[in-house]
Order: C-alpha cells, then structure tokens, then sequence
C-alpha cells in the first residue's frame, strides 16, 4: 500500500519511495528505504504527516501515493 | 574589484578573510539557532547582501581576524534548490565550519555533519538545545559523540549564550573528522579528474552543477553514498545518544493540534484576522496616516519641494519632474518613508515571529490542498500573505518557492487578483459607501473566483507541475524577541536598498509621461472603453489610470464621483484586477524579465476591462 493509504497513528515500514530528489531528502531527515515510521495524520485531502524520532514531516499528497509502505506488526 | 568599491546595492559578500585571519563558516539545519551564534560573534556591523549571482542572502561579519559567513539553512550539501546551491559554494570555500546541530534532533542533524566531515573540510560541531534536550529527556554522552565523529563538540545553549566562549576556543581544534576509509579511497580515485576532495564528493554524490564545473560527472551513486552516510549516523546515534520513551511535551501536543483541520482551520483563521487588525486596521490605518499624511505630506514633502523650487523655481518641467505630483523627490521619500516602511516593518516583525515560532509551515501544510490546485505547494501561501501588505515585497518574497514555474504562477496571481494593503484600505472604505455587508460579499466572491480561475489556467499552459511538499515541521517555540527586532530590521533594510531605486525609476518615468501629455492622452484613450463597457462616468478612466502610480491612488480617485452601488463594485473590482503599481512593475521585470512582466501588464489591463464588463452585464446595469 501507499503512505496514503496507511491508518493515522500506526507504525509502518518505508518500503519504496519513487522520486529520486525525495528520497534524497528523506534520506537526510532519517527516513530511508526500510525506516519504520509512525504515519501520523492524514489532512483531508492534504498532506500526510509521518512522526520519526521525534520530528515530524509532512508529506505532500501526490508525493504520498509514491512512498510504497507495509505494515509494522508491534512487538 | 574590492568590496568597498561596489555600491552599496550590490556589494559581494565579503568573503575574503585577511592574511592571518580564517574563513569560517556556519552550517547547519533551519531552525537550529545557527543566526544566534552568528550574531554574538560579529555583533551589529554585519553585510547582509544577496550571494552573487543569486537571490539568497547571506550575512557575512568579522569575529577578530577571522571572517565569519552564516549560510541558509541546509539539511545537506547539494542544490536541491537556491539556499543550498549558495551554502555549498561558500562550504567549499572553507577554512573552517562550525556546524550547528540541534540536540533534540542528532539523528537528522548529523547527517549533514557526516557530509561535511566526508568533504574533508576541519570542523567543530556546537551541540546546541542541549537544555531541551534534557528537558526531553535525550541523553547525549558528548564525549562519546565526540570521539565517534573525531571533531570537538561543545554543548551550548544558544538562546542564552551558554558555551558560546568555549565554541570560539574550539575552533582552533577544529579538526576533518572521521570518514569512511572507503568513501575516501573513490575521492582520492575522482582527484585524477576533479581539482578538490570536497569537489570529489559532491560529484559522486551527482551534484550537477559541481559536476559540470568539473567537467567530470558520476551517475547513479547518490543513493548508496547517502544510505551509507545514513547508516555511520545510525550508528553514531545509538552509540551516545539515549532515547526516551514517553510522551510527547506540551509544545509537540500542540503542533500536532495546529495541523488538524478542526482546530488547526480556526487558530488560522483567528491568526490571520489579528494580523488584519495589526497590519490592515492599525499600521495602514492609523500609523500610516500619522507618517505619511501628517509628516510626509504635512511637513517633509512642502519643504523638500520648497527647497526644489528654490533651485529651478515655482514652474516648469525640471520642477515637476524633481517635485511635481509624481515628483522623483517627492513622491520617492513620501511613498516608501510615510507609506511602505511602516508596512514592511510591520509585515516583516509578524512574519519573523510566525517563522520563529515555528507555525508558518504548519499554515503551510494545511493550505498545501488549496495551493496544488492551482499549481503551488504550500510553501507559496508566504508570498500570498505578504502580497496583502505589498506586492513588491511578496514578489521578491515568491524565491522561496520551489522553481520558475511556481515563482511565476504565484507572482501573476499577486499581479493580478491580490490587493496590496494600501489598496485594500481605499477598498473597504468604499465598500462602506456603497452598502456594507452585500457588497463585500460581492467583491471578495469575485476576486477569489478569478483568482481561482487564474490559478488553474496557469497550471494548466505553464509546462510542468508542482513540486511535491515535503518539509520538516520544526518544534513550537516562543520567538525570541531579540532575534525577531534583528531579522527584521535586516529585511526592511534589504528591502529598502533593492527597491529605492526602482521606486524612483517609476517616479521619473510617471512624472515624463506627465510632463509632456502621454499620460492625458492614455486617459482619453480608455475613456470611450469606460464609459460604454462599464458605464462608468468618462472620470473614472483617470482613476485607472492613476492605478499605474499607485492601486489606491486609482481607488481614492472614485470617491467623488458619485456613484451608484453597483457602479462601485464594478469600478474596484476593475481596479483591483488592474495593473500593478508602477515599483512592483519594475521588480517584477527585476525577478522574473521583460516578457514575462508584458505578458502580465497587458493581460492585466485586458482582465480588468473584461472581468469589470461581464459584472457590470451581470449586474444588469444596461
């Protein structure tokens, strides 16, 4: 599923971000490919909001729907 | 060319560092406190100019023999955009770097570290918000960290100068750190191709521009470089700092509720309501009156005019020219001492407080929705704002955003649809004449359906799209008065030295037009448009056209015209959608070129006649 499609305040793994400049970036506020992140807040039709270690980062929504995630299973 | 040799409107950034003296540089992420650092250790008499060759400021001052530069702030090396194309040039250029990093956030400030230590360039890291951070219960083993990245490490708390002596002390220490020994082996590979080790660097890690400065380019390396950078501050991190478990403080509860519509939607709307009441209601209004009706026009103006006449007497064109109605003396020290100044001020004061206090991205990820409807990110709805106190300063404001293409869509919008503080006060008074309530609807339904209408035409014609959102939503925090007073006088004063000119440039251009007759004959041109298209009296053409000076000067021209209700709302919505004033004309050819600016002006001038015609028709006026 899609960064987009992910449930608010649930644990996910980034599995796939398809945007080389965003991967970048997120690279560098410490999200990476395999990065879990807690998928925050998803604004009505607006961005999406992902927490990670205390930041948060918003996430455009088309941008959204390029971030492949899957489910975290809490241990 | 030395510095002083330049004027004052474009002097280089003083780069140079005398004999004895280093270069050294700040680096660091937005929001870190890097400005703090950089104004304790070069106190008042800093040069703020724009990087050559760019629209970036950067702050440059002496700190003994040593020249300190503050840099935008970055998250990383690269030219994702301007800031980071200016902050890696002046990187490159280095002796030192002081790079400051927030505490409460080392997994992602590090990262930046790392890279920095990659280039091979000596280096002290200021570990600031060391406070916060204990607040928030992070530990962070300093000596460990320090030996982890083999550079010094001070613990400070900028915002009351703690450690600021021992950072200083440092930066004799500075030292190039630890980098992988196996990144260094491919740099020292690239050095057959590419002068520099930190050149090396970035064209590994694909950096176009450095790349073709070079002359040698790298493909596809980026992502590996970057997740193995990723994973050495992974560890980096595990190894000094501990991690809380708990909940979030107060000032993170509070972010998080500033972004959820239901309350996020009302604190905006009560935000921008005060800022109405500050800047529409209490600057434009009542300060404004005092500076420019009382001192300007009341004393400042008559004297300078006296003082004119003195010189080239009571008559003639070189009097008009220097002190006539658009007088280049005159009307130049009038409009942007009595009138702008107060305004820009007053903008830029709430501005920096919003930035500081860390809720400007958060309007921008709720208006993120509304602005990619029309080909804009969220980034953009800064510029809009400011485009209510003034268009010259929202234009030059629009080079935050991400390209050309957003900078150009958002500066027509405000070119056309946007009404600048001083007209929106003719506005509303006129609005009052004209009935109140009913009418204001009318109006501000219409300016945001054509704005609208504009919006998504031009995303539509522009190639391209808009770029994603993707920013980093910093902690609340209470502003800091101190650094509020000096960013803003920093930006009233950039503003002021890139403007003046242009103001004059209008002045002079306006006062010719009117010296020998064009500008009579351009209002008997309009006329017959007026009267028959809008049914508006042939006078209110002179107000349009007065709209070329300045938009209120146009509005305040209907005020004696006796018009009807409806005639009213046809005239300011005319009016409004009307050309810019003159000043934001000229830094609009300034930032975006000529063709752009005709494009926009005829358009404009097309747009109002034609929007005005249609409403005066729906109106049933005939």
């Amino acid at each position: 599923m899609t960064l987009l499609d992910a449930r608010p305040d649930t644990p996910v793994r980034i599995l796939k971000i398809d945007d080389d400049r965003a991967r970048a970036q997120c690279v560098r506020f410490g999200i990476g490919e395999g990065t879990i992140v807690e998928s925050a807040e998803k604004l009505p039709l607006g961005p999406v909001l992902v927490r990670h270690c205390r930041q948060e980062i918003c996430v455009g929504r088309k941008l959204a729907r390029r971030v492949l995630v899957e489910n975290v299973v809490a241990t | 060319m030395t510095p002083s040799a330049a004027p004052a409107c474009c002097a280089p950034v003083t780069t140079e560092a005398p004999a004895a003296g280093r270069k050294v540089v700040l680096v660091g992420n937005p929001n870190v406190g890097k400005s703090l650092f950089f104004n304790a250790f070069t106190g008042l008499y800093v040069d703020v100019s724009n990087y050559p060759g760019t629209t970036v400021a950067v702050s440059s001052g002496r700190m003994g023999e040593d020249v300190v530069l503050d840099t935008p702030g970055i998250y990383g090396v690269s030219s994702f955009n301007d800031e980071e194309t200016v902050a890696r040039d002046i990187v490159l250029e280095a002796d030192v770097i002081l790079n400051v990093v927030d505490a409460v956030h080392l997994e992602r400030d590090l990262f930046l570290t790392q890279q920095v230590i990659d280039l091979g360039i000596p280096v002290v890291v200021a570990l600031n918000m060391v406070d916060e951070a204990k607040a928030r219960g992070v530990e962070i083993d300093v000596e460990e960290l320090s030996r982890q990245l083999d550079v010094p490490v001070v613990p400070t708390v900028a915002v009351r100068r703690d450690g600021f002596d021992e950072v200083r002390a440092a930066l004799a220490d500075a030292r190039q750190g630890r980098s992988d020994p196996q990144l260094q082996e491919r740099l020292t590979a690239l050095l057959e191709h590419v002068p520099t080790r930190p050149e090396a660097l970035l064209v590994l890690e694909g950096d176009p521009f450095v790349s073709e400065r070079a002359g040698h380019s790298v493909a596809g390396e980026r992502d590996g470089v970057y997740q193995d950078r990723r994973r050495r501050v992974d560890s980096v991190v595990a190894a000094a700092v501990r991690q809380p478990k708990g909940r979030a403080g107060f000032g993170a509860r509070l972010g998080r509720a500033l972004v959820k519509p239901l309350i996020g939607i009302p604190v905006l709307a009560l935000t921008l309501f005060a800022m109405y009441e500050v800047i529409g209601v209490f600057v434009a209004g009542t300060v404004v009156g005092f500076t420019e009706g009382t001192v300007m026009q009341g004393y400042v103006a008559p004297f300078l005019r006296g003082a004119i006449e003195q010189v080239t007497g009571p008559s003639g064109p070189l009097r008009d020219i220097l002190a006539g109605e658009f007088g280049v003396v005159t009307m130049t020290v009038t409009y942007i001492f009595g009138l702008l100044l107060p305004l820009v001020i007053a903008f830029y004061l709430l501005m920096s407080v919003l930035e500081d206090s860390g809720y400007l991205p958060r309007i921008a990820a709720l208006s993120d929705r509304l602005m990619s409807a029309i080909g804009l990110n969220g980034r953009a709805v800064i510029p809009m704002i400011l485009g209510f106190g003034c268009i010259t300063m929202a234009t030059m404001t629009t080079r935050i955003l991400g390209n050309e293409r957003e900078r150009r869509i958002a500066t027509a919008l405000m070119a056309f649809a946007i009404p600048c503080s001083a007209q929106l006060g003719v506005v509303v008074a006129l609005i009052a004449v004209a009935g109140g309530g009913t009418m204001a609807l009318a109006y501000a339904g219409i300016m945001v359906l054509v704005f609208g209408l504009i919006g998504l035409a031009l995303d539509r014609v522009l190639p391209g799209s808009p770029t994603d959102l993707l920013i980093d939503l910093p902690p609340l925090r209470l502003p800091r008065p101190r650094n509020v007073l000096t960013k803003t006088f920093r930006k009233t004063w950039m503003f002021l030295k890139e403007v003046t000119l242009y103001f004059v440039a209008g002045a002079l251009l306006l006062s010719v037009l009117e010296v020998t007759g064009a500008l009579v004959a351009l209002q008997g041109l309009l006329a017959p448009l007026t009267t028959w298209w809008l049914g508006l009296p042939a006078a209110a053409s002179d107000a349009f056209i007065m709209g070329f000076v300045r938009r209120d000067f146009g509005a305040a021209g209907l005020y004696d015209l006796g018009l009807s209700s409806t005639q009213i709302l046809v005239a300011l919505v005319t009016i409004t959608l009307f050309v810019p004033c003159i000043a934001s004309v000229l830094i609009i050819m300034k930032e975006r070129g000529k063709l752009f600016t005709a494009g926009v002006w005829f358009a404009s001038v097309g747009l109002a006649f034609f929007v005005g015609g249609v409403v005066a028709r729906a109106a049933g006026l005939f």
